[in-house]
């Protein structure tokens, strides 16, 4: 072996010492100290990045909830499973809030859902006029409240579609149609809905009143064909006092709701439907 | 400056673009409509809070007497247009979405009149100003914002300029040129009315110059009353939006989100001025508007006195009706008028014209195409936006863009979306992102 190749080999082998030394002592010297619980957090939480927290995605959540800024139960995907998880992290106690039965837990884990209370589609509802404007609802509805007849329908032009992280919402023939399968129960189709009638309901309630009208039920009869015209009769029918009405609409209390679908076949126009 | 000689207005904002005048019924006198069947008046005519029914089914009503009203400062009572019976208070949707009360009235073509209506009289500015408010005024211009609101500025704002906007820079629109050149002197009386109350000290009348007509007649007014400027004004749209006025009759500009005010001036439209004089002698609240029928399917296009709450049909058919079945109709001027979903739409307090078109006129209005930013829109803003960027930010729904690039500051006057070469949807984009930021901020 000449000397040639034996000077380059201590040279490069030296410096990668050199180096080698250098950088694991600076590991040492220049430590970042990273919260564990942050990064137990993190593994917890559902993952969707969908900002339904408020913060920019789940790790800046779980950064704001181990920095004490974030509430445990913040996560609105996560529901109370996720939140249970997260205080036990924390160490604020597993019973936060009171400590929850079986069935109610089992129901809680299930989490919600977002529903979109209204049933009028082209061929059900009728037009008000025909809009050739930007496709967005919060544009149709500063034109006389948008382009379907009930003022309090469905726009149709998607604008939950395209709040909706998760894919979670289709729009077929003007009306937006919630995909449960995929609704992780965030909460952004509803924040972005002008007409206000996309809710969160629980995932095991299963009947629901298809409709948003407060209009008089004459009214109703004029605009929609699935409307609810108030006429009382799953009111009546409901053997648990389950539904009630809110200024001329049907409102099924989905705790109350013992699923026995007498309302679903009372109601005149279809507007209460088992889901 | 001479008073003998007619003024021409020296300041040219910038931005604004030439379009076809169309003033077809600058001739037309005012005819007075009869009274219609049915008349339906909403509880929201106005900028603000919308009123309370003060009636209910089944109730007589009379002409002038308050149906309608609220306890909030920004608004304005609603009175009754014509003498009958209310037959339904039903709900129905205002232009901007508002799902508000109507007031359904079947008249009796008595038309008597409710023993409130009699002349007022005044002693101070307080009180005048509280019979403004009573008399149910809003800006007559199309703006619709409670006149006594504009009147009863803060006490550190020295108002010392009243302008009168005579410019009606809308096509086919000649409301304000009739009351000019047939109410003349309701103007003028009016003027001084405000004058004292404002305690302004100089009054200026800007008339766009293809209004030769009114121009005479008003300086010929003002000339032997004195103290009164008839300026006129470079026909250019939007001549008569209020910013754009102020600086081609003064040469101030009204800082980004502030009013008029601000810069010592109140802008009031001919027929806001003409109706304060009109109510102080007669006592008679808002309840008629005179409304230009136009467009190229009407029959007998002219200017017509309509009870507020008439609807549109009623109001065609006083017209002669239509020569073929409208493709559009619109309420105020074609550049910043909305279409109408039903003749059934009552007459507003501010219903300047009712338009009807054709298809082949209307649908100009093409499919959207890509932006190619040729910038023309940024060229004609007269308000020195961007309304490109407005648009992309808009249907991105980005609110921080749309702060960035002044949203708020749009006047809507659609120069932009006149002439933008891609058709795109600029004014419609930007009164969706003054609702998106409208609704960060709440």
């Amino acid at each position: 072996m000449s000397v040639e190749m034996l000077i380059p080999i201590a040279i490069i082998g030296g410096l990668g010492l050199f180096f080698g030394v250098g950088l694991s002592f600076a590991s040492k010297k220049f430590e970042v100290q990273v919260d564990e619980r942050i990064k137990l957090i993190r593994e917890t939480l559902p993952g969707a990045n969908c900002a339904a927290c408020g913060y920019t995605g789940c790790d800046a959540f779980a950064e704001a909830v181990a920095e004490g800024k974030a509430k445990a139960d913040g996560c609105p995907v996560g529901g109370a499973g996720v939140a249970r998880e997260i205080r036990k992290i924390m160490g604020t106690g597993t019973e936060e809030g009171g400590s929850p039965g079986e069935k109610d837990r089992k129901k809680e884990e299930e989490g919600q859902t977002a529903r979109v209370l209204c049933g009028g589609t082209y061929d059900t509802c009728k037009a008000k006029y025909k809009y050739e404007g930007i496709e967005d609802c919060d544009a149709a509805t500063a034109l006389y409240g948008g382009p379907s007849a009930c003022n309090y329908g469905c726009v149709g032009l998607g604008t939950c579609v395209r709040a909706c992280p998760f894919g979670g919402i289709v729009v077929e023939n003007g009306l937006a149609r919630v995909l449960e399968s995929k609704c992780k129960g965030c909460g952004l189709c509803v924040k972005a809905c002008p007409k206000n009638i996309i809710k969160l309901v629980p995932r095991y309630s299963k009947h629901t009143v298809l409709c948003s009208s407060h209009d008089r039920g004459l009214v109703v009869r004029q605009l929609c064909d699935v409307g609810c015209i108030a006429c009382l009769r799953c009111v009546r029918i409901c053997t648990v006092g389950a539904i009630s009405m809110d200024d001329q609409l049907a409102v099924v209390n989905p705790q109350l709701c013992m699923n026995c679908g007498e309302c679903v076949k009372v109601c005149p126009t279809s507007t209460i439907k088992q889901l | 400056m001479g008073l003998c000689e007619v003024i021409t207005g020296k300041k040219k904002f910038h931005g604004g673009i030439a379009i076809p005048h169309c003033k077809n019924t600058a001739q037309c006198e005012t005819i007075k409509m009869g009274v219609p069947e049915k008349v339906t008046i909403p509880m929201l005519q106005h900028v603000g809070e919308p009123c309370k029914v003060l009636v209910k089914k089944g109730d007589e009503v009379k002409v002038g007497q308050l149906i309608g009203a609220s306890g909030k400062y920004v608004s304005a009572p609603i009175h009754s247009s014509v003498s009958g019976t209310v037959t339904d208070i039903s709900k129905m949707v205002c232009m901007n979405g508002a799902y508000v009360d109507a007031v359904e009235i079947k008249t009796d073509g008595r038309q008597e009149i409710h023993e409130s209506v009699k002349p007022p009289s005044y002693h101070n500015d307080a009180e005048l100003l509280e019979l403004i408010k009573g008399s149910g005024l809003v800006g007559l211009g199309g703006a619709a914002f409670p006149t006594h609101v504009k009147l009863s500025p803060p006490k550190e704002k020295v108002i010392d300029t009243l302008i009168v906007n005579g410019a009606e820079c809308e096509p086919y629109i000649t409301s304000d040129y009739r009351e000019m050149v047939e109410n003349s002197w309701n103007i003028i009386s009016g003027i001084y009315i405000l004058k004292d109350l404002l305690k302004a000290k100089q009054v200026l009348i800007g008339v766009e110059d293809n209004k030769p007509e009114a121009i005479k007649i008003m300086t010929n007014i003002a000339n032997t009353s004195g103290k009164i400027d008839i300026i006129k004004l470079k026909t250019r749209y939007p001549q008569g939006a209020e910013k754009m006025l102020i600086y081609a009759l003064t040469g101030r500009k009204v800082p980004s989100r502030r009013l008029p005010m601000d810069v010592g001036v109140i802008v009031m439209n001919v027929n806001s001025v003409s109706f304060v004089a009109e109510y102080v002698k007669t006592g008679m609240p808002l309840i008629k508007k005179r409304v230009t029928v136009d467009g190229p399917v009407v029959n007998n296009p002219s200017n017509v006195e309509v009870l507020i709450g008439t609807h549109l049909s009623d109001v065609f058919e006083f017209c002669g009706g239509f020569k073929e079945e409208p493709y559009k109709v619109i309420m105020g001027g074609p550049m910043m008028g909305v279409s109408q979903h039903s003749l059934e739409n009552p007459v507003l307090k501010f219903t300047n014209a009712i338009l009807a078109f054709d298809r082949k006129t209307a649908e100009s209005v093409k499919k959207e195409s890509p932006c190619i930013r040729c910038a023309k829109c940024v060229q004609v803003c007269p308000m020195n936006l961007l309304p490109l960027f407005l648009n992309a930010s808009s249907i991105r729904r980005n609110t921080a863009g749309l702060k960035k690039y002044n949203v708020m500051d749009c006047i809507e006057c659609g120069c932009c979306s006149y002439i933008c070469p891609a058709k795109r949807h600029l004014v419609q984009s930007i009164r969706l992102g003054k609702v998106l930021l409208r609704k960060e901020e709440s």
